[in-house]
């Protein structure tokens, strides 16, 4: 450990959980801006090399810290998560603070306002520590695709720490704060929380507002929280979850209990369906080894475990990848240099069309051009039946599938993706390997349905950290926590520690 | 400009039948945007009614306005569609500078009124009966302005400014199915659609669709075949036609234009033709080979309008009395051919009439003081009739007066006129300048005797039975009263003194 700010007991207050830090600073055991500045102390530290921000807001954090402390000083009642830092992804606004998506295109850019997601995270006393590295308009499964340089996985950094989100994950999972923010397209949140050995949620669609954040995908994107632990996220997600009436899509219900899900984890008497296609060529052993270890300690606890059959799931790759690039072609259209971001050209010589152009061609990476190409292309008249609209009835297919499945049992599992992390650069020239990663996680942003991503432990081989996905039917989010919460609480026995505490200390 | 050979008229309906199609596109009068809540007030300084959703920000998201859906419905009842009990928004892809978003949120297949029509009459009366395809909800793009190039085009501009405070208005599309059959009357017809659905926009209180400001555009497609032929013909786009008179110029010209490169042995290109207010006539804008791709799909970021029957019904229910059936109401109250009605309904004379009438004045007056007095200063200071200053109050207050006699036809116009001049109101007028008819026996009395007195000759003529001559000294006492005697009498008095029989 490079920090020693200690506690009371002694642990780091990096190390802290974020329930705990927020008791502490609730009883006066410790402020927010010593909590704060603790963290800031160890992204200065370690991030150097882990390279999980692309922003520190110190003096925005800070301040946030202080009016916390203020308020607890002026004897006002703290939220639950009030003065615990969090990282958030750099896709979601943030009025003032430069917000570029990890796109070269919205370099400099000062957004005028706040994401609904911000917004209710500075509301909620949580402070936001700055912005995350990302794949480049979360389009990617490494954050290689990232315009401002990869992130590296903490547990180790010649490794990818997944993607889009692997600057909020590799921040958790490197103690620089205890919570982050994600958004999970196909598996943004889940593969980043697997290949790093933290929990990562994606809520139900809907379930969490898109207002402010950046789309790629509009049908398919959703926010949700990054934790080092169950109950952290189950606290993060109550933040920000709950209807929108910005965000049309947004579910006007409320938000499904997900915090006392956390805090009763049991899966006595629940039947629980593995899901029949998440296996075979392709999948790492150990990360089979590690799933079949999860699927036993499920039975201990005293769960029923059934193989359940999803055959259109074999189709969910394709269909995402006509679906999600469609999508993305027409909501990156808005960056053509004219309002705000980067702008090439603009020396007199050349048109206002020139300008996009020049200002496309040298603001998006390659990915991102790839799929506004496969996107203009699928959506294009001619063509569309054969492809966009193929894909929409996969969805539909997919969705039965969920509902047939759900109709025998409560959640479904899965390892959350095939393999560990894969170093730098092994897939950067291969799309179709990259798109692999997220073979597993993709049907439940198709369906809309809630998911999870917990630790089950090292893979035998390379000893890095395999992923357990749970995922719940559409707002039976709690589910999730409800599960999980029971597994980890069984590994904790198992291991003696939380898996996270086995990562390296940079 | 290039010189366009045309073929007569004659000469073009006698070789071609002519179909057109008519898109009109309605800005409703809501009071906030389609998908955010920005003011669509005009006139404000630029960008000053913008938001990160009309402007299209990374991450801003639309919300429908639910008044610009029942105002669309209102439209649909209106021209006897059938509403749409589940649809969708989509978008339309496309790249301009005033886009904000580089896709226009619009409908395409599923539209929210479909399958209507809309009865018109044309000025001798008949009946035409005008197809409506679709009519779907969208939002306005940005206004560009172009410095630098001629006459306010891109060509040849040294940079644009770009205002986004119509980005998101809420527009109303309204397309015709082809309309075929109207032969010679085709441009009549499309004129005589346009001033229908005007009055019907107007009636239902969803837009003040003044088309001089832009609230209300017509696009104008025609194409022509040869008599006999069923296939359509290939169709030209005549844009942003934006008066009652140049829709019916418009169509005209390209009937003409058409028939002369048909019969020529040319062929008509499938292109967007940009009209010409000045001549009437049109020239080449983009050429339009293959059908332009929008990409649409439908749009992700909002739910499905799924309109209840309830509410529906309960939006047919508050209809007002539509149009053409108020009209035909009216011309038989007030007792005037169908074509004196043609001429009140274009000159937008209706309302002012059916409210002065409403204020208390008989009919014929209301008619003669708004198509008349009134008409000729609207056309003369080019303002339409409701922007005059005087309101319809003021015109039955006048008519009253003249019932009383209290002021004869001549001194009524006076009294509009100033009151047009911001003088006040009708009493404060006649009070103020005087303008009573003189028609007590005194004040007139010494009129007639100086009259009498100083026009011997007259005197002599009438007393020697040239009663027509009187006119003469009532001109004589009607000019030292400055207008003001009452004619009627003062001939009388005349008469009386000379001991004349009338």
């Amino acid at each position: 450990m490079t920090d020693s700010t200690a506690t009371t007991d002694g642990t780091a207050v990096i190390r802290l959980t974020a329930a705990e830090t927020a008791a502490k600073i609730a009883s006066g055991e410790l402020t927010a801006v010593e909590v704060t500045e603790a963290h800031l102390a160890r992204i200065e530290a370690v991030d150097e090399k882990v390279h999980a921000f692309l922003h520190v807001d110190r003096e925005g954090a800070l301040a946030q810290a202080r009016a916390v402390d203020a308020k607890r000083a002026a004897g006002e009642k703290l939220g639950p998560l009030a003065g615990v830092p969090l990282a958030l992804k750099d896709i979601f606004t943030t009025e003032g603070v430069p917000t570029t998506v990890g796109s070269k295109i919205l370099e400099g850019w000062l957004p005028p306002y706040d994401a609904t997601v911000t917004k209710r995270l500075k509301d909620a006393g949580v402070v936001i520590l700055g912005k995350t590295n990302m794949d480049e308009f979360a389009m990617g499964s490494s954050t290689e695709n990232s315009a401002y340089g990869p992130t590296g996985n903490p547990w180790d950094l010649t490794r990818i720490p997944g993607g889009s989100g692997g600057g909020s994950s590799a921040a958790i999972a490197s103690f620089q704060a205890p919570l982050a923010i994600g958004t999970d397209t196909g598996g943004s949140i889940r593969q980043p929380a697997a290949v790093t050995g933290t929990v990562g949620v994606k809520p139900t669609y809907g379930g969490v507002s898109r207002y402010g954040m950046v789309a790629f995908s509009s049908s398919l994107d959703q926010g949700g929280p990054c934790a080092r632990t169950v109950l952290d996220a189950a606290l993060l997600h109550e933040v920000m979850a709950g209807h929108d009436p910005l965000d049309s899509t947004s579910v006007d219900a409320p938000v499904p209990p997900v915090v006392e899900a956390a805090r009763n984890g049991s899966v006595t008497g629940m039947r629980i369906g593995i899901v029949k296609q998440f296996r075979g060529d392709g999948y790492q052993a150990g990360v089979l080894q590690r799933f079949d270890e999860a699927v036993e300690v499920l039975r201990g606890l005293g769960a029923e475990v059934v193989e359940v059959d999803c055959p259109s799931f074999d189709l969910a790759l394709s269909a995402y990848y006509l679906i999600a690039p469609s999508e993305c072609s027409s909501n990156l259209a808005r960056f053509d240099a004219m309002r705000y971001g980067l702008r090439v050209g603009d020396d007199g010589t050349h048109s206002a069309e020139d300008v996009t152009a020049l200002s496309r061609e040298a603001g998006f990476g390659d990915e991102v051009k790839r799929r506004i190409m496969l996107g203009t292309y699928a959506l294009s008249s001619g063509y569309y039946d054969a492809y966009y609209g193929s894909a929409q009835k996969v969805r539909t297919l997919i969705t039965r599938d969920f509902e047939a499945a759900f109709g025998q049992v409560d959640v479904l599992i899965s390892p959350t993706t095939p393999t560990t992390a894969f170093p730098i650069g092994e897939r950067a020239d291969d799309p179709m390997a990259m798109y692999l990663a997220d073979l597993c996680t993709i049907p439940a942003n198709l369906a809309g349905n809630a998911a999870m991503s917990l630790p089950c432990g090292l893979a035998p081989e390379d000893g890095l950290p395999v992923g357990l996905q749970i995922i719940a039917p559409a707002m039976k989010d709690d589910r999730l926590y409800q599960v999980g919460a029971a597994v980890e609480a069984a590994f904790v026995e198992k291991w003696g520690h939380q898996l996270i505490e086995e990562a390296p200390s940079l | 400009m290039t010189v366009i050979d045309l073929l007569s008229y004659e000469d073009a309906l006698a070789s071609y039948d002519p179909v057109m199609g008519l898109e009109v596109h309605v800005e409703l009068g809501t009071r906030t945007k389609m998908f955010c809540g920005c003011s669509t007030e005009l006139g404000a300084p630029a960008n000053s009614q913008t938001c990160p959703t009309c402007l299209g920000l990374p991450g801003a998201l639309p919300v429908v306005n639910a008044i610009g859906v029942e105002s669309a419905i209102r439209i649909g009842l209106a021209l006897n569609c059938e509403i749409a009990e589940w649809c969708r928004f989509a978008r339309k892809n496309y790249f301009y500078p005033d886009m904000p978003k580089n896709f226009q949120t619009s409908q395409y297949d599923e539209p929210i009124a479909f399958n209507g029509y809309l009865d018109v009459q044309l000025e001798d009366g008949e009946t035409f009966r005008v197809e409506i395809e679709r009519a779907h909800m969208e939002e306005d793009t940005g206004k560009s302005t172009h410095i630098g190039g001629a006459t306010g085009r891109i060509h040849g501009a040294s940079h644009s400014l770009l205002d986004y405070n119509r980005a998101g208005i809420p527009l109303i599309e309204i397309v015709t199915k082809p309309i075929e059959g109207a032969g010679e009357r085709a441009p009549e017809v499309a004129r005589a659609y346009v001033a229908e659905l005007r009055e019907l926009i107007k009636a239902l209180g969803v837009s003040e669709a003044r088309m001089e400001m832009g609230q209300m555009r017509c696009d104008v497609n025609l194409s022509l075949r040869p008599h006999g032929r069923e296939k359509f013909g290939t169709r030209s786009e005549t844009k942003n036609v934006n008066s009652l008179r140049s829709v019916e110029r418009a169509a005209r010209f390209e009937i003409q234009r058409h028939a002369a490169v048909l019969s020529s042995g040319g062929t008509i290109l499938q292109e967007t033709r940009h009209f010409h207010e000045e001549d009437g006539s049109t020239t080449s804008g983009r050429i339009k080979e293959e059908a332009e791709d929008y990409r649409y799909f439908p749009e992700p970021d909002l739910v499905p309008v799924a309109p209840s029957r309830e509410w529906v019904e309960e939006i047919r229910a508050s209809l007002p009395e539509l149009p053409r059936v108020r009209r035909n109401r009216l011309r038989e109250e007030w007792g005037v051919s169908e074509h004196d009605m043609q001429s009140i309904l274009n000159a937008g004379a209706i309302d002012p009439i059916v409210a002065t009438i409403d204020a208390g004045a008989p009919a014929d007056q209301a008619r003669k003081w708004w198509m008349g007095e009134l008409a000729r200063n609207a056309n003369e200071t080019g303002r339409a009739l409701d922007e005059l200053p005087i309101t319809p109050a003021q015109v039955a207050r006048v008519t009253e007066l003249v019932a009383a006699g209290d002021l004869n036809d001549k001194l009524a116009r006076q009294v509009i006129e100033a009151v047009l001049a911001g003088e006040g109101d009708p009493d404060t007028v006649v009070d103020k300048r005087g303008l009573k008819v003189v028609s007590d026996d005194g004040a007139l009395g010494a009129a007639v005797d100086e009259a009498i007195a100083g026009n011997a000759g007259v005197v002599e003529k009438i007393k020697g039975g040239k009663t027509a001559a009187v006119g003469a000294l009532v001109g004589a006492v009607m000019k030292a009263t400055r207008g003001q005697a009452d004619a009627g009498r003062a001939r009388e008095l005349i008469l009386e003194k000379l001991g004349v029989e009338a």
